[in-house]
């Protein structure tokens, strides 16, 4: 009687594997690549915006004029070059920096991964939004943190509740938040509580992770100071040039003190020695012309325009009782439905009927979320966003309807 | 021989089917035979086929369209033979709804149950009767799609209150639901294969924590398997019974795999697959393992099978 053995590692593995498992979901999202499915699931940025031909005169440039230093290895720190540049994008949103204290990281995800890396201890508490960014989750995840979860609401966190953790005796390590436009919920930490919780983490020399990838795509509104600039000292930024530039090219960046810096290279030479030198010096030279602004430009009217469709289509689709954010910039609208719904189960018949969205589980590292799903705006065209949403309200209603049969 | 190996489809079990593909693929080249994977979601089948003109299609998909006969029937119509069951055999086996009671007619043990439509509850006020539902199979009870696979949209319901939900989420993958009694005991799978079928050792299924959900079966390691099962030989030898019995009323033919439990010494049938999975993980390739049967020789007597027939 042999215990048939499927993986004969199974009792070598890490502990923090424990939570890496086939799921439902993903296998629904197999389905949902289909073309004729309306995917307002995932968050891939319109890089057919891009003009290709200033994309093939970069790679030439770099490969006529620098080929040694791209075929290469570099440091673990990043070219430095693109570090300048990306000290001058962050110009842009306000927030000033040295390119000594900027790590180049495979996205910033990685560095998501490398912060993890440094700061967690199995059991140590993190403070992170409820939602929170899926990635940064799986990312803190392997590391085995307790999560202390903070509310959003419109202005975003809900600082308030931060504080009175802190008042009970909490101690989170750090405070993972995304202020602008914030995935999954699409909301903006207004001005007053930006104030409020760099003033508290300060106080409470608690070190905030202000990930701000879609800071520059804001459609309406002046822009407001990011917590790095209210507190350089206490904030560590992200930054990625995905949603400005290519996803492709994997290039994002922390920008922290030097003690941090130090630590983030070390972890980051571990990993992976260094990041992909053809890839920094590509997106170094596409950022050296103005090029990149133009495109931009084209990226938040594309965006501004898709957003609108998605709002007036769920305005005109959505049965009573939903409500839904209305984001000022970014990707995504986060909609909450009346508490007999469940997102995770229903999303079968979603596929079924050519629609795809991200249950709000998938954004809450405790189950919560079945009421809630993301809906990402960025990819689709208009009409395909109006035909997504016409059908997604479609089966809204009808699930209403089986609900009501089974409670009449 | 010029096989085509159709895998991949446009179900949720679409990448469990490509794994389960490109693993029959690699045997039957093994084999010495020509064997490409085909995959209907990639281009329409049927010029696909006529241009590659396979000898045999080898079927490895799941799920609607691949498990119902939808493929079959259009096999059929263009007089390409193919493994596994015959269409109208794979729509009946396929459905929930249809094969309990088939399995039943045939005097075979499968746990009590009743129907639930969506139409019914939409149209008819079925809701009022879900109580009724509830006295007749008692709790707990499993809660599952008349047309899917993988466990996919299954849950157990422990309380009243939550048979709608549970409901519903089958309804998510189907018209119909079945609400069936569930009963405590072993799982056990026996694969049965070729021509006439054949009963491979029985696998045992113990999850290490919970239901055998998608999760506890395609993650590695999720679910601990006995391969043959741990039961009396009398028991074993009951379940084999069963399940030739079951097959025999659906007409299952060349390879399927019979799940059921057992509780004290009584099989009980809760479903039949007439496409039953071929990845590394998969059910049907341990009880082929027990027997000092590999992959490829596995795929060998499905695929002699399907040929003498035709």
């Amino acid at each position: 009687m042999a215990e048939f053995s499927v993986d004969r590692f199974v009792d070598l593995y890490a502990h923090r594997t424990s939570g890496m498992s086939a799921s439902e979901v993903r296998a629904l999202f197999a389905v949902a690549s289909r073309p004729d499915v309306v995917s307002l699931a995932g968050g891939m940025p319109f890089v057919q915006a891009l003009e290709p031909q200033e994309v093939i005169d970069a790679a030439t440039e770099v490969l006529a004029t620098d080929a040694a230093t791209a075929l290469q290895y570099g440091g673990g720190q990043g070219h430095p070059p693109l570090r300048e540049r990306l000290v001058e994008l962050m110009n842009d949103e306000g927030v000033e920096a040295d390119p000594d204290d900027v790590v180049v990281t495979t996205g910033a995800q990685q560095a998501l991964d490398l912060l993890g890396k440094i700061f967690i201890d199995p059991g140590d508490r993190i403070a992170v939004e409820a939602p929170a960014y899926v990635g940064a989750l799986t990312a803190f995840g392997a590391y085995e943190p307790d999560y202390l979860q903070i509310e959003i609401d419109d202005d975003g966190m809900i600082v308030d509740q931060l504080e009175e953790a802190l008042v009970r005796g909490d101690r989170p390590k750090f405070v993972y938040t995304c202020p602008n436009f914030g995935n999954p919920a699409g909301v903006t930490l207004s001005y007053e509580r930006r104030r409020q919780l760099v003033g508290l983490c300060r106080e409470a020399s608690i070190p905030i992770i202000e990930d701000n990838p879609y800071g520059l795509l804001r459609f309406e509104g002046a822009p407001l100071p990011c917590l790095r600039t209210l507190d350089p000292d206490n904030v560590i930024y992200l930054g990625t040039v995905s949603k400005v530039f290519s996803p492709g090219v994997r290039v994002g960046w922390a920008l922290a003190e030097q003690s941090v810096v130090q630590r983030l290279v070390l972890a980051k030479e571990a990993a992976d020695l260094c990041g992909s030198s053809l890839n920094m010096l590509l997106t170094e030279r596409y950022l050296a012309s103005d090029r990149w602004r133009a495109n931009l430009r084209v990226l938040v009217d594309t965006y501004r325009s898709r957003r609108d469709a998605m709002l007036e289509a769920i305005g005109e689709h959505f049965p009573d009782g939903a409500m839904w954010t209305e984001p000022i910039g970014g990707f995504y609208v986060w909609v909450s439905l009346p508490g007999w719904f469940d997102t995770q189960s229903m999303l079968a018949a979603a596929v079924e009927r050519k629609v795809a969205y991200v249950p709000g589980t998938a954004f809450y590292p405790d189950g919560r979320g079945a009421q809630q799903m993301r809906l990402a705006f960025c990819y689709p065209t208009e009409p395909r966003i109006r035909e997504g949403i016409a059908r997604l309200g479609g089966l809204l209603t009808d699930e209403e309807q089986l609900y009501r049969s089974m409670h009449p | 021989m010029k096989i085509a190996v159709l895998a991949g489809g446009r179900t949720p079990e679409r990448d469990v089917s490509l794994r389960g593909g490109h693993r029959v693929a690699g045997a039957l080249a093994e084999l010495g035979h020509d064997a490409i994977v085909v995959d209907p979601a990639d281009a329409p089948l049927v010029e696909t086929l006529r241009e590659k003109a396979p000898d045999i299609c080898y079927l490895t998909l799941h799920g609607k369209e691949g498990e119902d006969g939808t493929v079959q029937r259009l096999l059929d119509l263009l007089g390409i033979p193919y493994t596994g069951t015959a269409a109208f055999d794979c729509e009946v086996a396929f459905d929930k709804v249809l094969a309990k009671d088939a399995t039943r007619r045939a005097g075979v043990p499968t746990p009590d149950w009743v129907t639930v439509e969506g139409w019914a509850l939409r149209d008819l006020g079925a809701g009022a009767a879900l109580g009724t539902v509830i006295e007749r199979i008692g709790l707990p009870c499993v809660v599952k799609p008349s047309r899917s696979g993988s466990a996919l949209g299954v849950s157990v319901v422990e309380r009243e209150g939550d048979l709608p939900a549970a409901v519903m989420g089958a309804l998510s993958f189907s018209g119909a639901a079945i609400v069936e009694a569930k009963v405590q005991g072993t799982e056990v799978a026996v694969g049965l294969v070729g021509s006439p079928l054949e009963a491979l050792p029985l696998v045992e299924i113990v999850p290490k924590e919970g239901a055998y959900d998608y999760a506890a079966r395609y993650t590695a390691g999720a679910t601990d398997y006995y391969a043959p099962a741990r039961l009396d030989v009398d028991v074993a030898a009951l379940c084999t019974t069963t399940s030739y019995a079951v097959a025999a009323a659906l007409s299952a033919r060349d390879v399927t795999r019979v799940d059921m439990i057992v509780d004290g010494g009584n099989p009980w049938v809760l479903e039949v697959n007439v496409a039953p999975g071929m990845t590394e993980t998969s059910l049907l390739p341990m009880g082929a393992h027990a027997a000092g049967t590999d992959l490829a020789g596995l795929c060998d007597r499905i695929l002699q099978a399907a040929i003498t027939r035709s």
